[in-house]
């Protein structure tokens, strides 16, 4: 394996990199860099995303961008651009598999060499340009694409990792696995998130534990890392999600009125707070 | 003293060849013949890898139909998506079959990185002991077998950061050397997406026949999106798939009994693609909090809760299922 000792042309204004990582599959972590995305941006920052799940890639239906292509340019591939409200001076930008896809069903059967260099291309050509945040969204697991991150960010300095979970044990289970590879890799954790802790029942109002509750802050302290909060179900997410389009409003709009928006800046505070020093 | 994966890195795991680089397009394949001297060859960073590479079917293939030939009915539990319910339909689908004290029942994980069934069989703590007749699965019941990388590790907690290669030799493992024995039903759980695992399984197991595979979904677009992307997959290596499940699809409130969606079928849910696709739709199974308890306990959620809907949906799923393979 070549060394990648000095990091890549791409992302040198880049001020910060942050990693969404989850163990398990299914616990919201495109939902999460989603969220996050939303957040920063409508906090008037420049965020890019990008999607290192290669055989399920989600943010293009997240972001609305599913009939979208990137485009090639001099400096590299060019990130599909989401639009944001006027009045808000943040941007957002996303890369990921599925816009080179022809059809959004096809399936991508790749072993791990071939995702390795995937996932190369997607850190040394893309021509981000200027950004304050890069989430990075990844599959489950600890293996092919995250060796692969590790070795590619290894010299890059990223703030680190948002990990993801959701309340029930056999998620901790797996969660705990990706907690460990973090240590191995030496990736800063930034903190821990429970998705989807709670429904609360559009009828009566009463909050039901479906996938019970506080697995997240038992292994946040079982790790000594930081807490960041927990975000309940809410179905209205899907909805915004499926409601957003060229002709309506944009995500970020709809997003900036719903409850979620609190919630969530109240997890990204604390992880600004951390006061990370831009790399650039 | 049972296996720890210690043990396993240094002996007896299958010899396999790593490319490092991806292949070039137009690429004979490393078993083929021509491997290392087709026009495509020249010029790939693999070549002197793939020229070196013994030829022709992998000698272990024949081993491992033996070892499997005394297994009747092969399923695989598949997914695109993760977190959807394939390890806990795996598991209830288990508990299912050998509540039928005639069949003998088998369920193996192949999610290396994040192994769930140990969890919810309830037998985390169980460990593989070796003999001379290959490996021996934990038995959670007299008739319920079950491997998992979970097994051999040192910590419950321990990370496998594995790339394909590793993954791929132990799956051979878990099919060449398992001792089975006699089983009616073996039950394959997949880790999601279409990569390193889903292609060796298919590769290895392809000679000793797969029956199909039942795909799970949720309701919401986001998840069929992936699963489209494995039922593609299932065409592509030619694997029939038996049906199709939508997990948590609707929910009760425990207080007021009121109903929820709370993964909105915005696009017609797993129904919707079934008949898109022309696959057979075999049940929804509703959400139900008590479902993910018994997981997180090891306890079967059909013994425990007989009545819950939840659990109706279940059997009518294994029905279907054993009817699709022909079992009734």
């Amino acid at each position: 394996m070549e060394d990648v000792v000095s990091p890549a042309q791409s992302l040198s204004k880049i001020k910060h990199i942050i990693l969404v990582l989850s163990g398990k599959g299914g616990v919201g972590k495109s939902s999460v860099t989603t969220q996050t995305a939303l957040t920063l941006c409508n906090m008037g920052l420049k965020v890019g995303v990008l999607d290192v799940d290669l055989t399920g890639p989600s943010l293009p239906r997240m972001f609305g961008l599913e009939n979208r292509s990137i485009m090639q340019s001099r400096e590299g591939w060019l990130p599909v651009s989401v639009k944001v409200p006027v009045s808000c001076k943040g941007s957002l930008s996303v890369v990921s598999l599925g816009f080179l896809l022809d059809d959004r069903g096809n399936s991508v059967v790749w072993r791990g060499p071939k995702k390795t260099a995937m996932i190369k291309q997607f850190i040394t050509d893309v021509a981000w340009g200027e950004l304050d945040y890069l989430i990075i969204d990844t599959p489950p697991g600890t293996s092919d694409e995250h060796i692969s991150l590790a070795e590619q960010l290894r010299w890059c300095k990223p703030d680190g990792a948002i990990i993801v979970t959701t309340p029930q044990n056999v998620a901790v289970a797996d969660v705990k696995k990706e907690i460990n590879f973090c240590r191995k890799v030496e990736l800063n954790i930034l903190g821990i998130v429970e998705n989807m802790s709670g429904f609360i029942c559009p009828h009566c109002a009463e909050c039901t534990n479906i996938f019970s509750s506080g697995g997240g802050k038992r292994l946040a302290d079982q790790f000594s890392v930081p807490y960041l909060g927990n975000i309940p179900i809410d179905p209205r997410f899907v909805e915004m999600v499926e409601n957003q389009g060229a002709s309506k409003p944009s995500l970020a709009e709809l997003y900036k009125d719903s409850s979620l928006f609190e919630i969530f800046q109240l997890i990204l505070r604390k992880v600004l707070d951390q006061n990370h020093p831009p790399r650039v | 003293m049972g296996l720890v994966l210690g043990n396993v890195e240094n002996s007896g795991m299958p010899p396999e060849y790593e490319l490092e680089h991806p292949k070039a397009e137009h690429c004979p394949g490393p078993e083929s013949e021509n491997a290392g001297k087709g026009d495509a060859c020249n010029g790939c960073a693999n070549q002197s890898v793939c020229e070196s590479l013994p030829k022709g079917p992998d000698p272990d293939i024949p081993a491992i139909v033996e070892n499997l030939s005394n297994i009747k009915h092969k399923v695989l539990v598949l997914s695109g998506k993760g977190g959807v319910g394939k390890s806990t339909f795996t598991t209830m689908l288990s508990w299912a079959l050998s509540a039928d004290e005639d069949l003998q029942v088998g369920a193996m994980d192949l999610d290396i990185c994040g192994p769930s069934l140990p969890h919810m069989l309830g037998c985390v703590n169980d460990v593989v002991h070796e003999s001379n007749a290959g490996w021996t699965p934990v038995y959670v019941a007299d008739n319920l077998a079950t491997m998992s990388i979970q097994f051999m590790l040192p910590e419950d907690d321990s990370a496998v950061i594995w790339r394909g290669t590793k993954k791929n030799a132990l799956i051979k493992k878990f099919l060449k050397d398992v001792n089975w024995d006699y089983l009616d039903y073996l039950i394959i759980d997949t880790p999601p997406g279409t990569s390193d695992e889903h292609i060796t399984i298919n590769k290895y197991m392809k000679d000793s026949g797969i029956d199909g595979a039942l795909v799970v979904t949720t309701p919401q677009e986001v998840a069929l999106l992936d699963v489209r992307k494995e039922i593609d997959f299932c065409r592509k290596a030619g694997i029939k798939v038996l049906g199709l499940v939508e997990n948590m699809s609707g929910f009760v409130c425990p207080g007021c009994k009121g109903q929820s969606q709370i993964f909105k079928p915005t696009t017609g849910g797993g129904k919707g693609l079934c008949a898109e696709l022309g696959i057979k739709f075999l049940g929804s199974v509703p959400l139900d909090p008590r479902i993910g308890k018994c997981c997180d306990n090891g306890e079967s959620f059909l013994d425990a809760y007989p009545d819950s809907p939840a659990s109706e949906a279940v059997l009518q799923v294994v029905e279907s299922l054993r009817d699709a393979v022909g079992d009734l």
